[in-house]
């Protein structure tokens, strides 16, 4: 039986505290009706002999402590999921908001789901083809992998994400049937322009059809922010475990998400951990990115692409600091490269793929990938070396292979980090343009490519 | 028993009351659930108990039980070649129990009771034997026996010992003690995990640990029994380097600690490691490795415990009179735990939110490792190596747990971000690490690879530090307006960094060298630069003597296997012939 309590004592920011609860659960869903009907959600943050500490989900404004009812529900935040829920686009509490009916739940899950055994686990090793160099060639993409996109602000992230959603594909091996793609789309805290370019770039590429979209906008409450990530990668786990998909998460932006977060730590007067941000934040993001990967045995995949915006480009700020070390690799933007009209305008040096050196090489991408973008890095590397020595002591400066290594760097960036962004190049094309810049470079320079692929692919 | 209830739920910490017959750091059941939880506090009959699984469900009221048991692991044959989570519980057996997600309450042992183990005894009825005495052995993999010993306190005249097939739980020796009660001696031991296990005396690492790593190997080497620490930010190969330390490092056996890290890097660790073959036995290295996983999303207490369970287990592999190696990946995320838990006790914040006995609690951690003497009358001498990974926020190095850390670590591999940017690696950066075993093994490497060889190496790193010096210059005037000497100096520094100490981990070569090989190397680039330094002091233009054919010959070291690396001395030949002919050039 279900009680119900109006004996709110206290409601500050996104908690409420109510008082004289028996029974009540740790991460319980809670309900509160207002005065005028309304219902809101909220769960328990803490319970402590006969209070319980509840979190808001939407806000606290209206909600009166003498009139308002509170109702435990004695089950945590669940979301109904179903196959239906392709093409469809929720808030983001999971509710429609595309005006067609609700979700048929074929099943109802948790949204806090269970980590995956590392023992379960499949390790990543697909490639998936993106047609764009800067990753499928420098910072190869797998199967179940969590890959973010750290940009700034003004900075194109989400042309990128889109033109990622758009392309990604796995190179068909033969005999392997066609396999179903989705995508789940988890918005929190955007703009309605930003929410509004992805809706139209999925819908006018069809790719709408095979999307689950979850939006909570930047007027939306921000402590909604909390569930949004976790009803999308419920419903990524759904659609990849249960129904075999490879499904491509996209999160934006995590910074939000971990604004959000912080308001409610301040709120509850926790002891800060670096600028504010709590001790835990770690440990939280990771039950987010953790939830990417592959499990023995079943088909489908999780991969993931937060995008988050580093407040004033700084990595070493806590959000791109603590995700740098749970996810597998970083594509970092620079705002040089951008200004100079270059997209992406990914920065290769400080960009890393973790998991590439397993989707790549024989059978997988060609045989030469690994040592050529290993000679393209240290190319490109001291082609920037160069550019620094020219602009403090100018051209006359430069031995000949600095100049050499110069006239390499500029180019690498004209025609292998520039790309259109309709432009969509199979993993041979830039292997190959790879060769065709590394021409630029002596022979015996290139120190990092054995010499039978030199023999093969330097033509 | 007296049952508990519970009266504060707050994430992984609740409060329960009732519970005045507890001890301090006793193994609790948390509700009908039977989650496990340890006792970290207690005021009154009030206990704050930490719970090593998730707690959402759990509210007031709901019972505690505790079992009387401070936190433990089991001991015994049926360690090797599995993984763990944080507190001991066997991953696959979780799986098969629970599928692919791992859920709560989940109840496995630790080693498997039921499989028999053929015992072979080492002592002879009627034999005098003491706490930590081998009295026979298990083969628990092709190339590890297990040493079956006498527990620590238990002393006595063999009554019965058997050779035959036992498992665990059964007995395979009877002792007769002084007070003249008879003891069952099993295979299975327990020990409680954050009290260290007992040995006779500690002494002084002399006896390098080689790991293949050229750069570690040469430079910062560690000692058996050593300590020493990785700190890095994220993306500068922290995991790549305790990786290849797990694979290639010269120990007997390897406990790998994964404490809040990636759950695909476990995954990869599990898949990769029963492939790769031991380059002494040839066997595979699963065969000798034991793994903790206790991934990101884990439940953080269990994370606060999985670097005791480790250590607990290598203490005792050591005491078998092992060299053993512990690495944990990463003391931050378990420092991070600690403070968590800090926070939700409420406890006065020290730096940065850390709780003030962080300092002290990573310094006992550290000094468990060690080179010993056993217990026991056998005088085996066993030693721990402990390598912990750290992972400071933004790299940056006064981060209080590195502090703390390198106030008790003896070797300091600092990975360097502008290194890796630049795809040198491993990006240990030669100017900042250091390592201070130096003197205590130089008289083994004498020994065992050459009596050069700290001559070598202190010279390289001469010309590394001069680069570093010339560089400032380079930077201002241009490289053309040094002296042949110094653009000399300048090229060995590159062909140090480039043709020997980067290091491909990824290439089936490059991933191992051994120290007869690295010497080879060395001693060639070395080689090359003394001859080279003799012509440019006769006035031959330096851009000649340093753009020699056999330059890319002494790139291309690295990849000549092991069983040929003495036909890399040949390469002094071809240096003699081009300089010679370079000379007649010039002269004529």
């Amino acid at each position: 039986m279900i009680k119900e309590y109006r004996t709110i004592s206290e409601i500050v920011g996104p908690l409420m505290l109510v008082k004289n609860v028996t029974d009540v659960k740790y991460e319980e869903l809670v309900e509160i009706e207002l005065q005028t009907g309304e219902v809101r959600n909220g769960k328990v943050l803490e319970v402590n002999q006969d209070m319980a500490l509840v979190q808001l989900f939407e806000g606290s404004s209206g909600i009166n402590i003498e009139q308002s009812k509170v109702r435990f529900l004695g089950k945590g935040v669940e979301i109904a999921l179903s196959e239906d829920m392709l093409g469809r686009v929720f808030d983001g509490q999971g509710r429609p908001i595309d005006g067609k009916e609700k979700i048929l739940a074929e099943v109802t899950r948790d949204i806090n789901g269970s980590p995956i055994n590392p023992y379960a686990r499949d390790y990543p090793n697909e490639f998936i083809q993106t047609g764009i160099s800067t990753i499928d060639g420098l910072n190869t993409l797998v199967r179940g992998q969590k890959l973010p996109i750290f940009s700034g602000s003004g900075l194109p992230h989400n042309r990128m994400a889109a033109q990622i959603a758009r392309q990604a594909k796995v190179l068909e091996k033969q005999g392997e049937s066609l396999t179903k793609f989705a995508v789940v789309f988890s918005a929190m805290g955007i703009t309605f322009e930003e929410a509004q370019f992805f809706i139209e770039d999925f819908q006018k590429t069809g790719a709408i059809e095979r999307t689950v979209l979850f939006i909570n906008l930047a007027d939306d409450p921000a402590i909604e922010r909390i569930s949004t990530p976790r009803l999308a990668l419920t419903t990524a786990e759904y659609l990849a475990f249960d129904k075999g998909m490879h499904v491509l998460v996209i999160l934006t932006d995590m910074t939000n998400y971990c604004e959000a977060l912080r308001e409610i730590s301040a709120a509850r007067q926790e002891v800060p951990g670096r600028r504010g941000y709590p001790g835990y934040l770690y440990t939280d993001l990771s039950t987010i990115y953790e939830r990417a990967g592959r499990i023995k045995g079943k088909e489908g995949s999780i991969t993931q692409i937060p995008i988050l915006t580093m407040p004033e480009d700084d990595k070493t700020h806590p959000i791109p600091d603590l995700t740098g070390y749970i996810t597998e690799g970083q594509i970092v933007f620079s705002r040089d490269l951008h200004r100079n009209g270059i997209y992406p305008p990914v920065d290769v040096l400080q960009s890393l793929s973790r998991l590439k050196d397993k989707g790549i090489g024989k059978d997988k991408t060609r045989e030469d990938h690994a040592d050529v973008f290993n000679q393209l890095f240290a190319c490109y590397a001291a082609g920037l070396e160069a550019r620094e020595l020219e602009a403090i002591l100018g051209q006359a400066a430069l031995s000949d292979m600095d100049k050499v290594y110069y006239r390499f760097a500029e180019e690498f960036e004209k025609r292998y980090i520039n790309q259109g962004e309709y432009e969509n190049r199979s993993i041979v094309e830039t292997l190959d343009l790879s060769w065709e810049l590394l021409k630029m470079i002596p022979k015996q320079e290139l120190k990092r490519i054995r010499d039978e692929f030199i023999e093969k692919y330097l033509k | 028993m007296k049952t508990g209830k519970i009266i504060k739920v707050a994430g992984p910490l609740i409060i329960a009351d009732g519970m005045s017959s507890a001890n301090l750091f006793d193994v609790v059941r948390v509700s009908k659930l039977n989650l496990i939880g340890e006792i970290i506090e207690m005021r009154g009959d009030k206990a704050s108990i930490q719970v090593y699984e998730e707690t959402s469900g759990i509210g007031v009221g709901d019972p505690v039980y505790s079992t009387g048991y401070p936190l433990s692991v089991e001991l015994g044959p049926g360690l090797v070649s599995k993984i763990y989570d944080g507190i001991q519980r066997p991953l696959d057996l979780i799986a098969a129990q629970s599928g692919d997600l791992v859920t709560r309450g989940v109840s496995v042992p630790a080693i498997d009771y039921e499989q028999k183990w053929h015992f072979i005894p080492a002592v002879n009825v009627n034999q005098q034997v003491f706490e930590g005495d081998i009295i026979g052995y298990v083969q628990e993999t092709v190339i590890l026996k297990h040493y079956i010993m006498i527990p620590p306190g238990i002393n006595g005249k063999i009554l019965s010992i058997k050779e035959g097939d036992f498992n665990v739980k059964e007995t395979i020796a009877i002792l007769k003690s002084e007070d003249g009660s008879e003891i069952n001696v099993t295979m299975l031991q327990k020990w409680p995990v954050r009290k260290s296990r007992p040995y006779k005396t500690k002494k002084n690492p002399t006896e390098p640990m080689l790991t293949g790593q050229r750069v570690i190997d040469t430079f910062f080497p560690v000692a058996k029994g050593g300590t020493a620490c990785v700190p890095g930010p994220f993306g500068s190969g922290k995991t790549v380097v305790q990786h290849q330390l797990a694979k290639w490092a010269d120990a007997e056996v390897i406990v790998y600690v994964g404490c809040g890290e990636r759950g695909n890097e476990m995954t990869d660790v599990l898949l990769e490691f029963p492939e790769l073959k031991d380059p002494k036995s040839g066997e595979p290295l699963m065969k000798r490795t034991i793994l903790i996983a206790n991934t990101s999303n884990m439940p953080v207490a269990a994370r606060e415990a999985s670097v005791y369970t480790g250590i607990t287990i290598a203490e005792y592999f050591r005491d078998m009179g092992y060299s053993v190696a512990l690495m944990a990946d990463s003391t931050s995320r378990w420092a991070e735990a600690m403070r968590e838990m800090s926070g939700r006790l409420e406890e006065m914040p020290g730096e940065e939110g850390y709780p003030a006995y962080l300092g002290t609690r990573i310094a006992e951690f550290y000094e468990r490792a060690g080179k010993v003497v056993t217990l026991g009358s056998q005088g085996k001498e066993g030693s721990l190596t402990v390598i912990g990974a750290v992972s400071p926020p933004g790299g940056d190095l006064s981060d209080p747990v590195v502090q703390a850390t390198l106030r008790v670590v003896k070797v300091f591999w600092s990975l360097s971000s502008t290194l890796a940017y630049k795809r040198h690696f491993p990006a240990i950066d030669w100017l900042t690490s250091y390592t201070l075993y130096d003197n205590n093994i130089k008289d083994w490497l004498k020994k065992n690879v050459a009596d050069e060889w700290s001559n070598i190496k202190i010279k390289a790193m001469s010309i590394l530090q001069k680069e570093s010096e010339l560089e400032e210059i380079v930077r201002l005037v241009g490289l053309d307006a040094l002296s042949p000497e110094n653009r000399l100096f300048m090229d060995t520094a590159k062909s140090i960094r480039e043709d020997y100490l980067h290091q491909n981990a990824f290439h089936e070569i490059d991933t191992y060298t051994s120290s007869r090989k690295s010497f080879n190397m060395l001693s060639i680039i070395l080689y090359f630069h003394d001859e080279a330094m003799k012509l440019a002091q006769d006035n031959i233009p330096i851009r000649d003597i340093i753009s020699q054919q056999v330059k890319d010959k002494i790139a291309r070291m690295k990849y000549i296997e092991e069983s040929q690396c003495d036909t890399i001395l040949s390469i002094k030949n071809d240096i003699d012939r081009e300089f010679k002919e370079l000379r007649e050039k010039y002269s004529a």
